[in-house]
C-alpha cells in the first residue's frame, strides 16, 4: 500500500513540474536563467517576511520578486555594470538578508526549519497545499497560454514586438509574476537553492527533440514530470533527500539527451 | 514614380538626439511619402539606426517631433536580428509571431518575396539572403503603409542584394507603400531608390541618387572610401533568382505578373 504522504508528494511535484517545464522554456529562450536564480534566492527573504507578518508565503515571495525586478530595472539604467554582475549582487545579498531575517524568525517560531526551505520538504506537503498548488498550476498555465504569442515574439526580438504593438514591459512583468509564483510553489518541492534546475534542465533537454516552440514547451513539461516521478521514487527506495534526487534525475536525463546516438 | 503630390505618411522635424552630452543627431528633417523609396545612407556611427528607432517610437528624441499619419501601419525589419538557436522555430512559427494568420496568407507573403518553399524550414538553417526575405515577408503580413528596413541586405552576397532590392521595389509598386531603408552602400541601392538622404549626425545632402553621388558633401564623406573602388558600371544579359539559377533579365517583373 502506498502511504498518503507519498501520493501527496507525487501530486505536489507533478503540479509544480507541469508549470516549471513550459515556463522554463521561456527562461531559456530569453536567457533569464540567472534572473530566475536571483528570484529564487530572494524567495527566502519573502518567506521570512511573510511568516513574520503571518501572511501566506506566496505573498511574500511575489512581493519581494516585484521589488527585486524594480531594483534591477533601476540599476540597469546606468549602463556601467552588466546585468549578470548586477544579478550576482542582488542574488547573494537577497539570500544573505533572507538568512538574517530567518534567524530572527527561528527565535520566535520554534520548529521552523531552514533546511526545509533551502532544499525542499516535499514529503511534508499537506492535502490543503496540494489543492492550492493545482489551482495555482491551472491559473499560471492559463496565463501562460494567454501570453503565448507575445512571449514568443519578445523572445525573438523585443524591438520587432514593440513595433507590432506588443506591450513589452507589461508582458515581461506578467512573466516575472508567473515565475515568482512558480518559485513560491516549488520551494516545498525542491527548495530555494535548486529551483532554477527544475526550470532550465527539462527545457534544455527538450530542445534537441523539438522543431517548434509548442513541442519544446510540452516536451519540457513531460520531462519535468518524469524527473519528479523518478527522483521521488529513488528518494523512497534509497532513502535520499527528495529535492536533490529530483534535480539529479533531471540532470541525468539531460546528459542522456546529449549522447550522440539519441540525437537527430 | 511621381511622388511629389502623394500623401506624407511619416515626417519628422528638427529631430535632435544626444546621449550623455554626446550629440548623435542634430536638426534632422525627414519626410516619407506614399509610393516613395527613401534610402538613408551614412558612415558607421552617423546615427542612422538611432534615427530609425526614433521614427518608430522605440527611442525618444531629445528635441523635435515625429508625425505619423493617423491609421498608418508600419512594418519593420530590424538590423541584426539574431534568433538564438535554443528557440526551435520554423519560418511558419516565426511569421505567426506577428499575429493569427491563415496558411494561405503566410504563403501569399512568402510568394511576394519568392520564398514560398521555405514555409516549413527551420529559421536556423536559412542563408543570409533567405532570412532577410523571410523578415520582409513578416513585415508584409499586416499590409503596411510604411516599410522600415534597417540594412535589409546585410549578410547577403552582391548578386543576392541586387535581387533583394528589386523585390523591395516590386513590393513598393504593388502595394504603393512608402519604404524607408537604411544602407551604407549607395551604389547598390541606387537603381531602386527615389530619394537619398545622406546622414552624418545632420543631414548632409538629400535628393535623387544621381545628384547625391556627385554632391560635394557626399564625396567628402564617401569620396575617400571610393578611391580605387571605381564602380564598374555595366549591363548583364541575364540575372540570378533567389536560388542562384540563371534567369533572363526582368524575370522579377514577369514573376510578379504571373502571381497576379
Amino acid at each position: 500500500m502506498i502511504d498518503d504522504f507519498i501520493i501527496n508528494a507525487l501530486l505536489a511535484g507533478i503540479a509544480v513540474a507541469l508549470v516549471a517545464g513550459p515556463l522554463g522554456c521561456v527562461v531559456v529562450w530569453r536567457r533569464m536563467a540567472y534572473f530566475g536564480d536571483t528570484l529564487a534566492h530572494s524567495a527566502l527573504l519573502g518567506v521570512a517576511l511573510a511568516v513574520s507578518f503571518e501572511l501566506a508565503p506566496i505573498i511574500g515571495v511575489v512581493f519581494i520578486g516585484i521589488l527585486l525586478a524594480a531594483l534591477l530595472f533601476w540599476l540597469e539604467q546606468r549602463r556601467e555594470l552588466s546585468s549578470d554582475t548586477l544579478l550576482g549582487i542582488l542574488s547573494h545579498s537577497a539570500l544573505a538578508l533572507g538568512l538574517i531575517v530567518f534567524s530572527y524568525i527561528q527565535l520566535r517560531v520554534p520548529g521552523i526549519d531552514l533546511m526545509a526551505y533551502l532544499f525542499g520538504d516535499i514529503l511534508a506537503v499537506s492535502t490543503d497545499e496540494i489543492v492550492w498548488m493545482f489551482a495555482g498550476t491551472v491559473f499560471i498555465l492559463a496565463l501562460y497560454a494567454g501570453l503565448w504569442r507575445p512571449l514568443l515574439t519578445i523572445s525573438v526580438n523585443e524591438d520587432m514586438a514593440r513595433t507590432d504593438g506588443v506591450r513589452v514591459a507589461l508582458v515581461r512583468f506578467l512573466f516575472m509574476l508567473q515565475l515568482a509564483m512558480v518559485i513560491a510553489a516549488a520551494i516545498k518541492v525542491v527548495g530555494i537553492l535548486l529551483i532554477t534546475a527544475l526550470l532550465i534542465i527539462p527545457a534544455a533537454s527538450a530542445r534537441g527533440f523539438s522543431s517548434t516552440p509548442v513541442q519544446m514547451a510540452l516536451l519540457s513539461a513531460g520531462l519535468a514530470v518524469t524527473a519528479v516521478v523518478v527522483g521521488l521514487g529513488a528518494s523512497l527506495y534509497q532513502d535520499i533527500p527528495a529535492g536533490p534526487a529530483i534535480v539529479v534525475a533531471a540532470a541525468l536525463g539531460f546528459f542522456l539527451t546529449r549522447l550522440p546516438r539519441l540525437r537527430y | 514614380m511621381n511622388t511629389v503630390d502623394s500623401e506624407v505618411l511619416l515626417s519628422a522635424t528638427g529631430l535632435g538626439y544626444a546621449v550623455r552630452g554626446v550629440e548623435i543627431l542634430h536638426a534632422v528633417d525627414i519626410e516619407l511619402r506614399r509610393g516613395e523609396i527613401l534610402t538613408l545612407i551614412g558612415p558607421n556611427g552617423a546615427g542612422k539606426t538611432s534615427l530609425v528607432r526614433i521614427l518608430l517610437g522605440l527611442k525618444e528624441a531629445s528635441c523635435g517631433s515625429v508625425h505619423i499619419r493617423p491609421g498608418v501601419q508600419i512594418g519593420y525589419v530590424p538590423q541584426k536580428l539574431h534568433i538564438d538557436p535554443v528557440l526551435p522555430l520554423r519560418v511558419r512559427d516565426f511569421l505567426v509571431t506577428a499575429g493569427r494568420f491563415k496558411q494561405e496568407r503566410l504563403l501569399q507573403v512568402l510568394q511576394e518575396v519568392h520564398s514560398a518553399h521555405l514555409l516549413s524550414a527551420s529559421v536556423h538553417t536559412l542563408s543570409g539572403g533567405e532570412f532577410q526575405r523571410v523578415l520582409l515577408a513578416r513585415a508584409l503580413l499586416h499590409q503596411p503603409d510604411v516599410l522600415v528596413l534597417d540594412e535589409p541586405a546585410q549578410g547577403v552576397d552582391i548578386i543576392g542584394q541586387q535581387a533583394l532590392y528589386r523585390t523591395i521595389k516590386h513590393i513598393r509598386d504593388r502595394h504603393a507603400c512608402g519604404v524607408l531603408m537604411v544602407s551604407h552602400d549607395l551604389h547598390l541601392v541606387m537603381a531602386s531608390t527615389d530619394q537619398v538622404v545622406c546622414l552624418n549626425k545632420h543631414i548632409c545632402c538629400t535628393g535623387h541618387p544621381d545628384d547625391v553621388s556627385g554632391h560635394p558633401e557626399y564625396l567628402k564623406i564617401f569620396g575617400q572610401a571610393m578611391e580605387g573602388l571605381a564602380p564598374y558600371s555595366h549591363h548583364h544579359d541575364h540575372s540570378h533568382d533567389a536560388h542562384g539559377n540563371v534567369v533572363p533579365l526582368e524575370r522579377d517583373n514577369q514573376a510578379v505578373a504571373d502571381d497576379r
